[in-house]
């Protein structure tokens, strides 16, 4: 079967705006939820948020091209830079290879701050009149197409859409793409820009969110904390990522997806289950294999018990043996971006030998009983890992990465 | 029973299937089985009925909210800091 590298990576989130800054804060334990900047007002409920800060739009795209672009897809865009210049690929000097280059950008909130705006005009201030490019900047593939525009990506490309395991099933399928033939190397991952008033309400008004802060799988846990950002990869075919000298991160090696079909908001241990036992057979790994788990660990009640039982369901005994940690208490739950922050942290992870640690774990909840990473994280051998993401709407979708070896 | 009471069990029977019968101050939430998402939109309902806003939050819940009678003093105990 062909093996699939994993050449390039980039990174926006709440603890920073490149892989090394990224990189150095999971290694110092430094978190990045704070509360919300730069907003008018901000919602009771929202204590603390995982936004992105320092992040100069207008020095990165100038302001000619600012005018068509939401925040998010100004996150897919510079992380997808930085991924594809540390790929060392330029799909502008090579239209043919654009044209076998796939290039999938997933989005839960597509463009909500730019219909928050236009909502804010009409509605609010009597204005008969929106942005002229409403449609452009909001529309859910505009990350993406503004991704293979800036690149001249020419070959099968869209967005998905699967709330917080949307940048999951980006790229897993294009990694299935790449693994199949369809694509020879795919630019994938996801993109949210999540931190405004009118969709911090929302969140607020669900009585999901926590009241202090995101503390995963601890005994006293409140909630999850909105964040925001994006997280860019690039796949190829190992031998031609060996074949070009190219750095290669680690190898993606398994996918697997499910759907509960049971509650809108309250996950399943059956259907997650499934999703990663999918994953598990699609990477030809047993539960002994594994040795940590990046958890989708929301800090919910429902879903950090459901994960524990899940994980448990999966790995049995193995679980005993299993580092598991949830970065969403570094960087907040960066819904359509989440997967793809945290499939960095798990790349992380492996080149580092370095486990990072769930934050603000007080006391482990009895109901979650995993060797979950605390403290100043854990230096260890990480040759094989697992991502966890599982959807609101009960759509699981579950990647696996090994070390890169030869 | 307290007007405050009434509209509270009014927005309960609208909001989920249970009939006025079943509902007291001392009726168990748990008892009752109103699911995490009826209860948001209760809470939802009574916030705008009563234009206050009840520190609710799902993760909390059975800490929070035991009884009916738990849920009229948290919006009763709102209506009078506003007052």
């Amino acid at each position: 079967m062909t093996r699939v590298a994993i050449t390039g990576m980039g990174v926006v989130s709440a603890i920073g705006n490149d892989i090394e800054t990224f990189r150095r804060a999971l290694h110092d334990t430094t978190g990045g939820l704070a509360p919300a900047q730069g907003l008018d007002e901000v919602p009771k409920g929202i204590t603390v948020v995982g936004q992105v800060r320092d992040f100069d739009a207008e020095a990165r795209f100038g302001r000619d091209r600012l005018a068509l672009l939401d925040p998010f897809s100004q996150f897919a865009m510079a992380a997808a830079d930085e991924a594809i210049g540390m790929a060392g690929l330029d799909f502008r000097a090579d239209p043919a290879m654009g044209q076998r280059t796939a290039c999938i950008i997933g989005t839960g909130g597509a463009g909500i701050a730019t219909l928050q705006e236009g909502f804010v005009r009409l509605y609010r201030d009597g204005k008969h009149r929106v942005n002229p490019f409403t449609v452009p900047r909001y529309m859910g593939n505009a990350a993406c197409s503004q991704v293979t525009m800036a690149h001249g990506i020419t070959g099968p490309s869209f967005a998905v859409t699967s709330a917080c395991a949307t940048a999951n099933h980006a790229i897993g399928l294009g990694f299935h793409m790449v693994r199949g033939g369809v694509a020879d190397r795919a630019v994938v991952g996801g993109t949210d820009a999540l931190v405004n008033f009118g969709n911090l309400k929302a969140w607020e008004a669900l009585r999901v969110v926590s009241r202090d802060t995101c503390r995963p799988f601890s005994k006293d846990r409140t909630g999850m904390v909105v964040g925001e950002g994006a997280g860019v990869f690039v796949l190829e075919r190992w031998d031609d990522a060996v074949a070009r000298g190219a750095p290669i991160l680690a190898e993606m090696i398994g996918f697997g997806m499910s759907a509960d079909a049971g509650d809108i908001t309250f996950p399943s241990v059956e259907g997650a289950s499934r999703a990663v036992q999918a994953c598990l057979d699609d990477a030809g790994l047993t539960a002994a294999d594994v040795d940590h788990i990046n958890a989708h660990g929301t800090a919910t009640t429902a879903n950090d018990a459901t994960e524990a039982k899940v994980i448990r369901a999966v790995f049995g005994d193995a679980a005993d043996r299993l580092a598991v940690s949830s970065t969403k208490s570094f960087h907040g739950h960066g819904l359509g971006a989440a997967g793809g922050l945290e499939l960095v942290a798990a790349i992380v992870a492996a080149q580092d030998g370095f486990v990072p640690p769930t934050l603000n774990l007080t006391e482990l909840d009895p109901e979650c009983p995993l060797d979950v990473v605390t403290g100043t994280g854990r230096a260890m051998d990480v040759r094989t890992v697992v991502s966890n993401s599982f959807a609101f709407g009960g759509l699981n979708a579950v990647l696996a990465i090994r070390r890169a070896e030869g | 029973m307290s007007d405050l009471e009434q509209k509270i069990f009014d927005i309960v029977v609208d909001k989920t299937e249970l009939t006025h019968d079943r509902l007291s101050r001392e009726a168990r939430i748990s008892d009752l089985e109103i699911s995490s998402l009826d209860f948001v939109e209760i809470v939802f309902a009574v916030e705008e009925e009563f234009d206050i806003e009840v520190p609710y939050n799902a993760n909390t819940m059975d800490a929070d909210f035991e009884t009916l009678g738990d849920i009229i003093d948290a919006v009763a105990a709102e209506i009078a800091k506003q007052q």
